[in-house]
Formats: C-alpha cells, structure tokens, sequence
C-alpha cells in the first residue's frame, strides 16, 4: 500500500529537474519554427542564439531599456522579461522582418535612415518596431504623441530628437504611400 | 544574464494551477504576465525552485460585469484592462491609474491582477485597489475565499495569501451617479514607479460629501488609507480649504521611515537613490490634494 506517497490531488507526476525541455512553436518573421527549450530560457536569448536573429539587442536584461523590443502577437513586448515558453503559439516579429524584400526598407526604417535617428545604433531595432507600433494606432501623431510614446524606449546618443523626426517622416510617407 | 534553475509547469486550468503549487510547496511561484517577476528572476533577487505558469489557463483574462462589480481576471493584461470601454466607465479610477504603469510594451504583457498580487508598495494598482475597496478572490485545492484589498496588503511585497493560493480574480465595486474618481502621481521619469500617488473615489450627494475613499502608495511598506483625510472630507461641502486641511491630514498619522528601510520596502531593484521619506510625504499630500480635487469636479460637487 502506497497511498500516502501518491498526489491527494490527482496532479500527474511531476518533473521537477529544471533540466527539462518543454517543447514550443513560435512563428518569427513568417518562419515557424518547433524548438525545445529550459523553462528559464528567454524569449530574446531564443531570438539571438538559438536563432541567430542578432537585430534584438539585449541591454538592461530588466525591461527598462527597450533594445530587446519585438513583436509579439503583434504588440511590442520586452523579449528580455519574456520567457521562451511564455511565447509558445505566439506569432513574432522582430527587426529583421521589418523591411518587405532585401532591398527595400520599411518606410520608419528609410525614415530613420534620412533623418539620422541613430548614431550608434543599439537602440534602434527596439525604436523601429516601436515606431512602427505608435504609427499603426495613430497614423498622423504629434511630436508630444511621438514622444510619449518612445518613451519606453531609451537612446543614449541621439537626444531623441531626430528619432521624433524620423517618426514624423515616416507617417508622412506612409500617409502618402496609402 | 539569466534567470536561476527553476522547474516550469505549465497550468492546464486555474484548477490544475492551484494542484501545482499544492504539491510543489512554498519554494514554488506562480507566473502571470511576468513584468515584475523577470526582472527580478534576470537580477537572481528571486530564486524560485518552481513556477507555475497560469498564462495559457482558458477563461481567466475575462473583464466583465457582474451586477455592481467589474471583474477582471488573473490573465487579463494590462492594456486589455487600460482600453476597456467597460473599466473606463464602470471603475474610471482603475483605468487612470492603469495607464500610468510603466509603458505600452510593459502593459502588453503585465496583468492588472498579478500587479495587485505582487504587492509593490509604490505600484499604482495595488493603490487603486485599496482605495476601491477591491475583493480579491483566491483559490487554492482547498477552495476559495474573498478578501478585502485592505486586509490582503500586509507589508513590503507581501499579502494574506498563502503560498498556495491563486489571486484568481479581483472584483472592483462599479461607480454610480455623484461618484467621482481620480488617480494622480508624480514619478522623477515618465514610466517609473511614483515618488508617491493618490487614487480617490468620492461621492456627493446635495453638495455634501457622503462617500470617500483614498488610497496612497509610497509612503509605507504598503498602500495606505488616508483615514484621517476622508474624516476630515466626509460630510462636508468641500471648498478648497477643506481638500487643504484633507491632503496635509492625509500623511500626519504615518511613521516616517529611514532611507534604508523605504529602500528595502519600496524597490527590489534599487538603481538609483530612494527619495526621503519627507519628500516623499510631502509629494503624497500634493497627489491627494490634486486628486481629491479632480474627483470633486467629476462629480459635479466642486463649488
């Protein structure tokens, strides 16, 4: 008789090695892809190592930064406080899914580029894809609208003010491309 | 950077989850949206040996109406919550005081419950909730049981829940006519935690105070009520001395604390220094008094 070391509870056995692979199927950028992973395995190591998408940058690794921003279901997310497993089913979009074939880039992208909203460049990838995200919900934003809305974002070369200009470009491109 | 060894169980149902951390023991954590507790797993401040991940439990990110309460689930995020035609009409506190959680990608993730569940005692919605008089429903393999946000808050990061409880949803009381609310606070960065903040929820009825309620987070290991400060306004015909004498009433019964001691409280990450405690107070009755006075004119009781 074995009762007393059997779950009240009806829960199945359970593995407790965190050893353990759990399988997910993620779609980034079109590709699905079926991997298997540590359960404290992030979302952003997944994107860079695993995957070799290097575009999302890992930065402050607490979500304060934003340089690992991607897409996620659609809607920005820090891929460094997001576990892989959290992200199982989910449909990703990171920066290098940003630009519709390889010679042409994506109007915040061209913007961007003509308005020198970077210098170094490490905050851009997160800044694009959150530009993208702020024109799709307001299509004609304000500076002020612009800047709130990076504000989740930080850069640390260009004093913001020709990302807000790039941003501005952009919608008046895509304003015009539509 | 990554977080430390832990096992991952994935709950089936809200049920299911609560099995889970009945067998796992204490050492076990449960994982909502994630926004406060990745930060801490990356940065090793906490070192669970399990979690138990309710994200993909069907049925739990509902945000609906239930007679005189608003229900929000333990899954329902944060911008689900912020854009909800219900929540800003039903509980406008609980909607002004959501869109000053961090930023849009925070809140795309982060849910409304696991926020309150956490327990920062300068986050917005744990205020929020105690100035609304929340009912928190937690369940366990036991079964469940409804607490009030006042009893649930019970120090720095910590609540009446036991390790193996799930805070499966909270149920905020829906304003009726003459209520007005309002949620202020001053942070030092567009996006950070609050200095210190207010929520307020005030009825009138023939120019008279008849309900009030205020919340302040900041200020103690916890949110507070500013019981001295809804004296002062109940059963008055406010007039901005009277909202004056409320908000410098609303921090005087408070114990001021050490810079160390409002550090070890208030942040797990403490990346820059804590503002003093006095700063901290006194930026307290301005929210209160801003606040109280926004909720006054919502309710068509300003004079």
């Amino acid at each position: 008789m074995t009762a007393t070391h059997e779950p009240a509870t009806g829960v199945d056995e359970i593995d407790t090695d965190p050893a353990a692979l759990h399988p997910i199927t993620i779609t980034v950028n079109g590709t699905t892809h079926r991997l298997a992973v540590e359960g404290r395995r992030l979302l952003v190591d997944v994107l860079r190592q695993d995957l070799r998408l290097t575009g999302t940058h890992t930065g402050c690794d607490q979500g304060v930064c934003g340089v690992c921003t991607v897409r996620l279901d659609g809607a920005t997310v820090r891929s460094c406080i997001t576990l892989a497993v959290q992200a199982d089913g989910a449909d990703v979009r990171t920066i290098e899914g940003v630009a519709p074939d390889t010679r042409t880039l994506h109007p915040v992208q061209q913007a961007f580029w003509e308005k020198q909203g970077l210098q170094c460049g490490f905050c851009t990838p997160g800044m694009v894809l959150r530009v993208q995200e702020i024109l799709e919900q307001n299509p004609c934003p304000t500076r002020a609208q612009v800047r709130e809305g990076i504000s989740s974002n930080l850069c640390r070369c260009t004093g913001y003010q020709f990302i807000v200009d790039a941003a501005v470009e952009a919608a008046e491109r895509m304003a015009e491309g539509s | 950077m990554k977080p430390p060894p832990f096992s991952y169980h994935r709950g089936r149902t809200v049920e299911h989850a609560a099995e889970l951390l009945r067998e796992l023991g204490p050492s076990a954590r449960l994982l909502a949206g994630g926004q406060s507790l990745l930060p801490m797993l990356n940065l090793r401040l906490a070192e669970p040996a399990h979690l138990v991940d309710l994200g993909s439990a069907p049925g739990l990110d509902a945000i609906r109406r239930d007679g005189d309460l608003l229900v929000v689930g333990a899954t329902a995020r944060q911008a689900a919550v912020e854009n909800s035609a219900d929540v800003r009409s039903l509980v406008p506190l609980l909607a002004e005081a959501v869109e000053h959680v961090a930023h849009p990608p925070i809140r795309h993730r982060g849910t409304v419950v696991g926020s309150i569940a956490h327990a920062s005692a300068v986050a917005e919605l744990p205020c929020a909730a105690l100035a609304l008089d929340a009912q928190l429903t937690l369940l366990s393999a036991d079964g469940v049981r409804t607490v009030g946000a006042e009893d649930f808050f019970t120090g720095a990061f910590t609540t009446s829940a036991r390790a193996d409880e799930i805070v499966a949803q909270v149920a905020f009381p829906v304003t009726g006519p003459g209520t007005g609310q309002a949620w202020s606070e001053f942070s030092l960065r567009r996006g950070n935690f609050p200095v210190a903040g207010a929520g307020v929820s005030i009825t009138v009825a023939d120019g008279e105070i008849v309900d009030v309620a205020i919340a302040i987070c900041g200020v103690s290991d916890r949110p507070v009520r500013a019981r001295a400060a809804e004296a002062a306004l109940l059963g008055s015909r406010p007039d901005p001395e009277t909202v004056a004498a409320a908000a410098a009433a609303s921090v005087a019964e408070l114990t001021p604390r050490g810079a160390g001691d409002l550090a070890a409280h208030i942040l797990p990450v403490v990346a820059a220094p804590v503002p003093a405690w006095g700063y901290r107070a006194s930026v307290a009755k301005s929210q209160v008094r801003r606040a109280v006075t926004t909720a006054l004119t919502r309710a068509g009781g300003v004079r």
